[in-house]
């Protein structure tokens, strides 16, 4: 703690300690200081979140081992220029949250509320796609386990026992059954993590707009960014497993 | 720790977490760039999904390393790991380690089965199909599986998929 800021400004409320930014907390020694642990924080929770979906895909390379033919079948039936136009949308909803980011820095409050708005737009369009490409699957019956329907051959073709055994016997789908479960398992994920970005985004934005954000302290929003790119970066793995292998 | 000058007023529009960088990591030349790269990756990985690659865990090799570049790219540029502390890739390369030891081992177990089932019991007594490749995540189409579809595919009737179930 220096003890020089405080002759420079007085006491402002809250904790700051050092009459400088009313975002700083006492326990903390700068500024700075305060932004890396957050960060470092922040880190910790996104390393997290690689091993939830890590788990996911251990999972469901295990599950293509397993049924090779019926998941390659089964990619079939979704539609690639969608998963495509999603992962465009994302790519550049990540970059407009970049450039919110910058702008925070920078202190261009109306560019950093414009570009929180533009990803929150891509988000909603993202989410827009999906519910177009899961109501398809509804109606066709291209669903999870044993809500699965659409082939005229369903589960009871299937022997009893393991379902080891089952790979390579007509008609029956538990391939077909596991393959949907983790795509909506997977997906429905990753759309639950959008919707959650979608509230923090404009949760920022409109603390953006009241001018809460500058160069001394943009920590939210750089944080957010974090959470939003690692959101993308999910996808980018999702996109070729679910949509290009065949 | 903190010096007189870090609270001077004059500092005061001097980012929290950015001074000691190089003015590069922040450059939206930089994002541009990258965002350029991303989607050019994105338009190459659905083409050489058109294309086949002698194999299918070809095309997922291929599939796989063109989105490990794309996160690769998101990850230094638009997470600033390029120019943050290191200590935040740390972390962030840890779990992406730990991921790696999670699917080593899985698929170490996996891929060394010999198929016990009362099912499989008849494969097991043909010498040729014991599945000992030990790649992980290459596992779809290799050696043990991946005759049987394509002779009950072929045959298609009820006899030939009687015979692919003891497979």
């Amino acid at each position: 703690m220096s003890t020089t800021s405080i002759d420079l400004q007085p006491h402002g409320g809250g904790h700051g300690h050092e009459g400088q930014d009313p975002h700083f907390q006492h326990h903390f020694t700068t500024m700075e200081q305060q932004f890396d642990t957050s960060k470092i924080g922040m880190w910790l929770f996104l390393a997290t979140e690689i091993l939830l979906f890590g788990g996911l895909f251990v999972g469901f390379g295990l599950m293509q081992g397993r049924y090779p033919r019926e998941f390659v079948e089964a990619h079939t039936y979704l539609q690639r220029s969608l998963g495509a136009l999603n992962t465009i949308v994302l790519l550049v909803s990540s970059w407009t949250m970049v450039m919110a980011v910058h702008s925070a820095r920078t202190n261009q409050r109306k560019k950093t509320v414009m570009f929180l708005a533009f990803t929150i737009v891509c988000a909603c369009i993202f989410l827009g796609v999906k519910y177009f490409e899961y109501s398809a699957k509804f109606e066709e019956g291209l669903l999870p386990a044993k809500y699965y329907w659409h082939k005229e051959n369903s589960i009871p073709a299937c022997p009893a026992g393991p379902a080891t055994a089952t790979p390579t016997i007509p008609g029956c789908t538990h391939g077909y059954a596991t393959f949907f479960a983790f795509y909506f398992m997977m997906t429905g994920l990753h759309g639950i993590h959008i919707v959650v970005g979608i509230a923090l985004l404009t949760w920022i934005m409109l603390r953006a707009n009241k001018g809460e954000f500058s160069g001394a302290y943009y920590t939210p929003v750089d944080l957010v960014g974090l959470y939003w790119h690692i959101v993308d970066m999910i996808w980018i793995y999702l996109f070729p497993l679910y949509y290009l292998i065949s | 720790m903190s010096t007189h000058n870090e609270h001077t007023p004059t500092h005061a529009a001097v980012p929290a977490g950015a001074h000691h960088e190089h003015d590069i990591s922040h450059d939206p030349g930089l994002y541009l760039r990258t965002l350029i790269a991303l989607l050019i990756l994105t338009v190459i990985t659905v083409a050489a999904a058109g294309v086949h690659f002698g194999s299918g865990t070809a095309n997922v090799v291929i599939a796989l390393t063109i989105a490990t570049i794309k996160a690769s790219l998101v990850a230094l540029f638009f997470m600033h790991l390029a120019h943050d502390k290191p200590v935040n890739a740390i972390i962030g390369v840890g779990g992406f380690i730990f991921l790696g030891l999670f699917m080593l081992f899985t698929f170490l177990d996996v891929g060394s089965r010999v198929p016990l089932l009362p099912n499989n019991m008849p494969a097991m007594a043909q010498p040729t199909p014991t599945p000992t490749t030990l790649n992980p995540l290459l596992t779809p189409p290799p050696a043990p599986l991946a005759p049987a579809p394509s002779a009950t595919g072929a045959a298609g009737g009820a006899a030939a998929g009687a015979e692919g179930e003891h497979k």
